[in-house]
């Protein structure tokens, strides 16, 4: 029971992590709104199915393909919507949530709804771990969860695109003095957020079938995982998704499985009153929240 | 030769402006008009209901319903809460009072306002412990509010769970169907264009726009806030409240996507900021809506590409557009 509990409180909290990550990037650590995060994420869902089932394309260069086009896609976006309204918080707020929703709703029109949406996973198979059985899927998430928030951590802290992707958030005037290229750093900062998206979607999708709904629950997850852990910092996004995650599994296990979704409320409301800066963050505290 | 547009003041605007000494009945009308005529439109509308259809007297119901949403999100936006989320709002005023006439049986001369006051105590007190955020974070907060207490909703199966209540009773009859509504909006819109203007309204306007400005004038700006937000509530469950008993139904709808995008969106198509603009708005897209009911759920892709289209290409609005037509003429002069 308590092995099963660890193990699976682990595994939701890695997915936590991981449909919060590219959000984190874009918003949390590069102040730039990327509220279609939701729609990004089915989108790359339903894409990879349309490329496996249309044009019969391998698993494995679906997922290239699907992650690249995503991540282009993000690139544009901002060239096209937010990069008009930059600098007005609430604008960028409004236009990305309007385009998420347009997504999302788009594929609810055009009959996404059905059962048979799900995509195949990476490799079949289950092994036991502790007297508690955990599919292939499941380790792959953990895997590569793991790796995607240390590669984030090294990303943000020793790569120059990282550094200015922090630069144009904490302050922008300087970094576009130190000739960090603003609107370019952003356009970038959107894409590899929107990439991301696209490849959590990839793993975790599989788990269930692709409904559209997941899409406004993923933009809840993650603001939910950043607002507790700190918008700006990455090992918040872990420290938060395991907090998360566990009170989730715990709630689950021993109140009742309805109450699972009332963790993240209660969590957003309890971090924002006793430390509204987040367990993590460090600055923008005075600034943007109290 | 170049040339450049140059606007100027209309005449009859300075005339009018400043001077309370009319002097013609032209002069009176610039200045009645726009007011009254509005308000006369829409008092006559429901007595035509002979010549335009019942089906466009119940168009009039659910605009007036989204135009009350649009202005309490307008009067959010005026004290710089930017909400996301208006379908809490809707949602909440429409289960209260839902379930006060399903558990006991109340009429809706009761339920309606209890509904509508319940609803507002409700919203603010969930809203009190985010109200110290700012813009972007208070938005997130309320875009997951509605999206939380549906889940709720859904997945304790309290309140009739999925399925919602229904046979609840309806209103009496048709004129108190088509006239609360619109009188609602009326009272609503002329009262928050009053007391924006009045010193009240300043302080409001204060906080929007330099918080700590006016918490250095010795004024707690999270009781504002929190007035400000019982006010708004109010205006958002009252329509909550009288749809629940208008459908004779209340049910997870209640919380739908439509209810936060459809106000958002008129406001922005409006004019944020001026409660006209909202409400124009709103008279322009739940018509539109009502014609292109036949795409369904396509229907909300369409309101975000309007709402994205706003944002980006005409942040201004079509009230301030026509204000500016009204009160100014535009004309081509010589550069250099």
């Amino acid at each position: 029971m308590l092995s099963s509990i660890l193990i699976y409180g682990l595994i939701n909290s890695v997915i936590l992590a991981l449909t919060a990550i590219g959000f984190s990037l874009t918003f949390g650590i590069s102040g730039v709104a990327n509220f279609a995060y939701g729609g990004f994420y089915i989108l790359s869902g339903f894409l990879v199915w349309m490329l496996l089932h249309y044009l019969k394309f391998p698993f494995l260069l679906a997922i290239v393909v699907t992650v690249g086009a995503v991540g282009l896609l993000g690139f544009i976006t901002y060239w096209v919507i937010l990069s008009r309204v930059r600098g007005i918080a609430l604008s960028e707020v409004i236009a990305t949530f309007a385009l998420g929703v347009g997504i999302l709703e788009l594929f609810r029109y055009l009959g996404f709804v059905t059962y048979e949406f799900t995509l195949p996973y990476l490799k079949k198979g289950t092994i036991f771990l502790a007297g508690v059985p955990i599919d292939y899927q499941r380790l792959f998430i953990i895997g590569i969860g793991l790796a995607l928030v240390l590669f984030l951590y090294f990303f943000t802290h020793h790569t120059r695109i990282g550094l200015s992707f922090r630069g144009i958030a904490q302050n922008e005037r300087t970094a576009i003095s130190l000739g960090i290229r603003s609107d370019r750093t952003a356009a970038l900062s959107l894409a590899f957020g929107c990439a991301m998206g696209a490849l959590a979607a990839i793993l975790i999708l599989p788990l269930g079938i692709i409904s559209i709904n997941t899409g406004y629950e993923v933009l809840l997850i993650a603001v939910a995982v950043g607002i507790v852990g700190g918008l700006e910092s990455v090992s918040g996004i872990l420290i938060a998704s395991l907090i998360l995650g566990y009170t989730q599994v715990f709630t689950g296990t021993y109140l009742k499985p309805e109450w699972m979704m009332v963790v993240y409320l209660a969590a957003i409301v309890l971090v924002l009153t006793i430390k509204p800066s987040g367990l993590f963050g460090k600055f923008k505290e005075l600034e943007e929240r109290v | 030769m170049k040339f450049r547009k140059e606007r100027l003041d209309r005449g009859i605007k300075a005339r009018c402006e400043d001077i309370f000494a009319l002097s013609s009945y032209r002069e009176i009308l610039y200045l009645l008009l726009p007011r009254v005529l509005p308000v006369v439109l829409l008092l006559v509308f429901p007595l035509l209901k002979d010549i335009v259809g019942l089906y466009w007297e119940k168009v009039l119901v659910i605009t007036c319903a989204i135009a009350l949403l649009s202005l309490s999100w307008d009067w959010m936006a005026s004290v710089g809460l930017i909400s996301l989320g208006q379908a809490l709002f809707f949602g909440v005023g429409a289960y209260v009072t839902g379930s006060l006439n399903y558990a006991f049986k109340w009429s809706p001369l009761l339920t309606i306002p209890l509904g509508t006051l319940g609803g507002a105590l409700i919203c603010t007190l969930l809203l009190i412990p985010v109200l110290r955020l700012r813009g972007v974070y208070f938005a997130i907060v309320t875009l997951t509010l509605p999206l939380l207490l549906m889940r709720f909703i859904e997945t304790t199966k309290i309140l009739g769970g999925t399925e919602g209540l229904s046979a609840l009773t309806p209103l009496p009859n048709l004129w108190v169907e088509l006239y609360i509504p619109v009188f609602a909006l009326l009272l609503c819109l002329f009262g928050f264009r009053r007391l924006i203007s009045e010193d009240y309204g300043l302080v409001l306007q204060g906080i929007r726009d330099n918080d700590r400005a006016v918490m250095s004038g010795a004024i707690n700006i999270y009781w504002f806030k929190t007035e400000a937000v019982f006010l708004a509530a109010l205006v958002g469950s009252f329509p909550g409240a009288f749809m629940t008993h208008y459908y004779q139904f209340v049910g997870m709808p209640a919380f739908a996507l439509d209810y936060s995008i459809l106000p958002l969106t008129a406001s922005v198509l409006g004019g944020v900021g001026t409660f006209a603009g909202p409400t124009i708005g709103a008279f322009i897209l739940v018509p539109l809506s009502e014609v292109l009911r036949a795409f369904g759920t396509l229907r909300v892709v369409f309101y975000s590409a309007i709402l994205i289209i706003c944002i980006v290409g005409l942040p201004e609005g079509v009230f301030h557009f026509i204000r500016r037509k009204y009160h100014q003429f535009e004309r081509m002069v010589e550069v250099g």
